[in-house]
This record gives structure tokens, sequence and C-alpha cells, in this order.
């Protein structure tokens, strides 16, 4: 094993690289992804190394960026599109959800898109207006995407490499505020060996109540996990990492066992992803659950101004009262 | 024309030896233009100086208070105070300004106290000022998003009926070069032109979209683009205070007198970074950002009004010292605003009450009130 001490940037970073070393269709595409490596870096060097025409620096359009990257993935090519922020993907929109996600179908299979879309996500780094939004929903509600989140830095360099040998299209999310966190990655592990893209992982295991989290909530919920421990509480927590397809069975025999489901994310609750989760482990799991399903997730307004960022998202206390209220029923 | 001769448009060349309507050089001689006649009585240059002093000391400050952390983010005018006091100064009452989030200057002419400018970058608010109250829409963040509601609100203007009337306003939308490859700033020029909209277009070219250089969106100068939408474009020294007033004046009267859109292409240079967290050594030279300094839009003014006696040197202190007064302010302002009430969050998301603002609200008291209970207990 060759372990690298990597932050989930630079595992990003040396992903991205391996992928394109591999494979010289794979191209990289968005604004300011060039000399400048992205506005978090996770491009830097690309360019020197592999050229101006596989490392894009694109005019400033969301929109021209995934339409022309539609275009490159016809002629045979794997771009992966950098979104600076969450909240810049929405001029993008219309060619992901009209275009990117339908083609295939529309070609009876005989087109393959697989167009990557990397979207640094979530808030809890003091940015102004659209820079901390969690947007998953609107893609995981559109039928031909995949959507994958990575939580730290062993998962973000294979998972990006992944995602790009995808022969469909995938969303790419990013937790931005843990961008800089360390860890341990084995950087010459061979691809056989890493865990599927759309499996959830166990990344705590506990006995009486299941925490599901995925991207930037992943820590928070490990932290809180920790606390409760301190109590006698014992939480599993499973950071799901795909969310469509959703690594269900993981998630059902988890909560077979412990009986009682929290989840957490930090989009809105209301019409967010937990309450596809809510929905499909109260079916499944019905007879066996002590108490409903309970979400932790923003509060269901715009995100608001940096000074109440702690209040909106989901943090360690809020968490542990969900767990509270479990035992409650 | 051929095919051909389309092709071998000037491409880099044109873009960095542009020809721009001038009216006072860089070394603060004033010239003429034939189309561009200006008139300026001496308290109105003076004015301008002045202007252009206080947002760069505004600026200033807020680039400061970044630093310490007091903000979150500031976006800097630096370099480009001339082509928004200009424009700024050529609005008047009627007039509608929808801006990007750098236009502090413009601000300024439209009287939103700078402090109210800070929310957003401090992170208390989203802007929060009234726009209609000063003729200033909120700052937008999302790139060329604005140029349609400018539009849209000329298309407003135009149904009034109150166009050729002294109560006729124009719209102007404020945007950099970078926004000129979005969508919706395409769509705008096509909107503005189809419906004959009072609006002028008002693009500040401050030649870098963080890290990327003008040829990454254009191989034409933006000016020229006007043409194929339909409307004049024109480009002016951007750093000549004058000239942005002069042509902006008219374009404004244009619009408002009903003969449609204008593009201006205002050349400057953004002499900092994009944002206080921008590094542009990893992408520029200095060398070009020392050939700029040369080209200052305040050093002109002043030598303009040195050079004509129309400035003396206790002018000139005044006007440092009131800059000084104003940045002062805007610090102990800045630092006095008081963080936003955690339940505000749920306020102003719609216009009337709603039932899950108002359960989430209710709960979220709860929850904070329960930790109070654990204190006193």
């Amino acid at each position: 094993m060759t372990a690298a001490t990597l932050t989930l940037g630079k595992a990003l970073n040396t992903g991205l690289r391996k992928a394109m070393e591999n494979d010289p269709k794979v191209l990289v595409m968005g604004e300011d992804v060039g000399k400048l490596g992205g506005v978090f870096r996770i491009t830097d060097g690309l360019q020197k190394d592999f050229g101006e025409e596989r490392v894009i620096d694109t005019p400033l359009a969301e929109s021209g960026i995934v339409g022309t990257a539609i275009g490159l993935a016809l002629r045979g090519y794997r771009p992966v599109c950098e979104i600076q922020f969450d909240g810049f993907v929405f001029p993008a929109a219309d060619q992901i959800i009209t275009q990117l996600a339908k083609m295939g179908m529309r070609s009876l299979g005989k087109l393959s898109l697989p167009v990557v879309v990397r979207i640094p996500c979530g808030g809890g780094i003091g940015a102004v207006e659209h820079h901390s939004e969690s947007p998953e929903a609107y893609f995981t509600h559109t039928a031909g995407l995949r959507v994958v989140a990575c939580s730290n830095p062993a998962d973000a360099f294979t998972m990006i490499q992944q995602a790009i040998a995808s022969p469909d299209p995938v969303i790419f999310f990013e937790p931005k505020r843990r961008y800089w966190d360390k860890a341990e990655v084995d950087v010459d592990a061979a691809p056989a060996g890493w865990a599927p893209l759309h499996g959830a992982k166990t990344v705590r295991p506990g006995e009486h109540v299941t925490v599901l989290a995925y991207g930037p909530s992943v820590k928070t919920c490990l932290e809180a996990a920790s606390a409760a421990a301190e109590e006698g509480r014992s939480l599993e927590v499973i950071d799901l990492r795909s969310l469509n397809p959703l690594d269900i069975d993981a998630v059902t025999a988890s909560v077979n066992r412990t009986g009682r489901c929290v989840v957490v994310h930090e989009a809105p609750v209301y019409s967010g992803f937990g309450a596809e989760l809510a929905a499909r482990i109260t079916e499944k799991c019905f007879y066996r659950l002590e108490s409903p399903v309970l979400r932790v997730g923003g509060a269901s307004t715009p995100y608001p101004p940096s000074r109440l960022e702690d209040h909106y998202l989901p943090d360690l206390d809020r968490i542990l009262d969900a767990v509270d209220r479990t035992f409650a029923w | 024309m051929t095919i051909d001769s389309v092709r071998g448009a000037p491409g880099a060349s044109e873009l960095a030896e542009p020809e721009l309507i001038r009216l006072l050089t860089p070394e603060g001689e004033r010239v003429e233009h034939p189309d561009y006649p200006l008139e300026l009585s001496t308290a109105e240059v003076r004015g301008l100086y002045r202007d252009l002093v206080i947002v760069r000391r505004i600026d200033r400050e807020a680039v400061a208070l970044t630093r310490q952390g007091e903000l979150g983010l500031w976006a800097s005018l630096l370099g480009q105070e001339a082509a928004q006091i200009g424009s700024g100064r050529a609005l008047t009452e009627h007039d509608m300004v929808f801006p990007t989030y750098r236009e502090h200057g413009v601000a300024w002419c439209r009287d939103v106290p700078p402090l109210n400018l800070l929310g957003l970058f401090r992170g208390v608010n989203h802007g929060g000022w009234d726009p209609a109250e000063h003729g200033f829409h909120l700052y937008t963040v999302v790139i060329g998003s604005q140029t349609l509601h400018a539009t849209g609100y000329a298309m407003g203007v135009q149904r009034d009926g109150v166009l050729g009337t002294p109560s006729a306003g124009a719209t102007i939308a404020y945007f950099g070069d970078g926004a000129t490859s979005q969508g919706d700033v395409n769509e705008a020029f096509v909107f503005a032109s189809v419906f004959n909209a009072p609006i002028v277009f008002f693009c500040q070219n401050n030649q870098w979209a963080i890290s990327e250089p003008l040829e990454k969106q254009t191989r034409i100068p933006l000016y020229k683009r006007a043409q194929g939408y339909g409307f004049p474009g024109l480009r002016v020294d951007g750093n000549d205070v004058f000239a942005c007033l002069a042509v902006t004046r008219k374009a404004l009267e244009n619009a408002r007198t009903g003969q449609g859109p204008t593009l201006i292409e205002a050349f400057t240079y953004r002499m900092g970074a994009h944002t206080t967290t921008d590094d542009p050594t990893r992408y520029r030279l200095k060398a070009e950002e020392e050939a700029w300094k040369l080209k200052d839009p305040i050093e002109r003014v002043k030598a303009y009004l040195v050079r004509n006696d129309l400035a003396d040197t206790a002018f000139l202190d005044d006007v440092e010292a009131e800059a000084k007064q104003v940045a002062k302010e805007l610090r102990e302002g800045c630092l006095a605003l008081p963080d936003p009430a955690p339940l505000s969050m749920f306020e102003h998301v719609y216009a009337e009450e709603h039932p899950l603002m108002t359960e989430e609200q209710e709960q979220f008291a709860a929850y904070l009130a329960s930790f109070e209970e654990e204190v006193t207990s």
C-alpha cells in the first residue's frame, strides 16, 4: 500500500490526475480551472501537465459548460465539468435536466453520456449568498442522473475516478468545508479492491439508533456519535455516499437492527432527500421501527446570511436532540 | 465581406489596443470629442474628484475590515472608480440601476449608505436596502442575471407611457466582461433590442473574470457585439470619469426619449484581486498592473484640477479628511452591526404568513429555549 496523507481537495486532484493519465479522452473544463487551478485548487497543476486542450478554461457560462460537455461526450470524450459553487449550477440546470439526463433514453440507448458535473456544496465557510447551498434533491429527482457525494479523502480519491468511468452522467457533490480535512489515502490500490461507487458505508457501527448522512454531514454525525457514546448511547453512522442509486439494503439492514433512524443533511428538510429516505425506510422497516424516522436539516428557508449559518446547519446538539426524540415514542 | 475576412478579424490586438472615447488623458489633459461635448463647472469637477477619492477610501476600508475578519469577503472596485462615478453621476432621479456586487461607487452616487453595502459581506443580511428609495436594485451575485431584470424593468417603464416626458427614467444594467458570456446577458440583449427597451447596458470591462483574461470570453471587442443585436455599442475610456459621464448621459437620454438600448463598454482594469479570497499572482503579471497604474482614474483628475488652478492644497486636504471621516464612520458602523436574531431566518421568506415557516419558527424557538432551561435549572 502506498499511503499518502491527503486533504480531501488534494485527493480529488490526485484522482483527477490518475483518470487523465489512464484515459486520454478525459477532459477537465470549467471557470478558472486552468492556471488558477479552480477557486478551491481542485484542478491545481492539471493544465500545466495535460495542456490547454484537455484542461479548458471556459467562458463564464455554466449552461455553456455543460452543454458543450454533452457535445464533447457525443464525440467520445469524458468531460469533467467544474461548477464553481453550488448556487451557480442553476444556469446549467436546463442542460442537465432536459438534455444530459435524458439523451440516453431518447436514443434508445445508442448514446452514452459519460459526463461528470462536480459541484462544491454545502455551507459552513462564512460565504455570501449562493455559495453555501445543497441542491442535491433537484438532481436526485431527475431520472437519468447518478448522484453521489463524497465525505472524506479516501472516498474522494476513488469516487471521482469511478464517476469518470461511469457510462452515465454523474452529479458529483464535494463537501467544500471538508476540502481541507486530511486522511490517509491508498493512492495505488487496484480499482478492483475499491468499494463500489453506489454502495453505502457503515462508518461507525452502533446498536441503538441508525444515523444516515452524506457529504459534509458525515463528520458532524460521527462527532455526535462520539458524544452520544459518552452518555451510553450507541449510534450507527452510515455514509450513504450515493443518493441515486441508493444502497437501500445497507440502510434497512441497519434500521431493522436498531429500530430507530435519524437522517441528517444540510439541505432544507421540506422535500429534501431525507423525505425519500424516511418514506422508503417506513415502507421496508415498518414493523421494526420503534419511532418515526426523524429528519435533521437546514431550515426550510433560503440559506441565511452567514452570521446565522451555525443556527441553520445541523450541528451536534440538533442531531442528539433528534436522537433523544426517537426514544420519546 | 467574405467568410475568410471575418475569420481574419483581429482578435487579441484589437482587444489590447482599443480606440477609446476619451475626454481626459491619463496625464490629465482635457481633450474634445465631437460627439460628446461636456461642459463642467469647477464645482462639478471638484465633486467628481471628491466622489472618486471617497469611494476608493470606502473600498480600502472594506478590504481592511475583511483582512481583520470583520467581513467575510469584499469585492474591491479599485481601478474602476471613474467608470462607476462617471456613469453614476450621469443618472437622474427617475433612473433605475441594476448592479452586480462590485458597484460600490454607483451605490455612493445613489445615496445608499456605505454601511448598507457591508451587510451582505459581513453576513448579517443579503442586501436589505430599499431599491425603490435609491433607484438602486440589490446587489446580484449570480453573474449576469440582473441584466434580464433590468430589461424587464425598462419594458415596464416603456409600458408606463412616460418615455419622452420629464418623469421618464432610464434603466442601467451593470455587468462585467465575464458576464458577457452568460446566456442571460445575451438574452437581455435580444429582448432589449426586440422591444426597443429604454436601457443602457454598462459593461465594465476590467480585463479579468477572476483568473480568465478577456480573450477567454471574446474574439472581438465587446462593444462591437451590440451591432449584432441591433443597437449601438460604444467603447469609452473607463478610467476617464469625464468620458464615462458624457457617454452614459447621452445613452441614458436616448433611452428616456424612446430611442432604445445602448451598450457601453467601459475599458478599465481590476487593480486588485477578484475578491479578498483571490490571489492574482497565480495568473497575471505584475507588469500589467504597473502599466495600468499609470492610467489611474483619480490621479488624472487631480492633475487636471491642479494644472488648471481649479483646486488648491486646502481643497485636496479637505477631501482627504472627509474620506477619512467616511471610512472611520464605516468602520465604527460595521463593528456595531448586530448579528441577526436566529429566528429572523424565517422572516420575509414569503410575503404573507406561511404555515411551514410558522411551524419551523415555533419549533426552533422551543429548541433554543430548551438550552436556557438547562442553564437556569
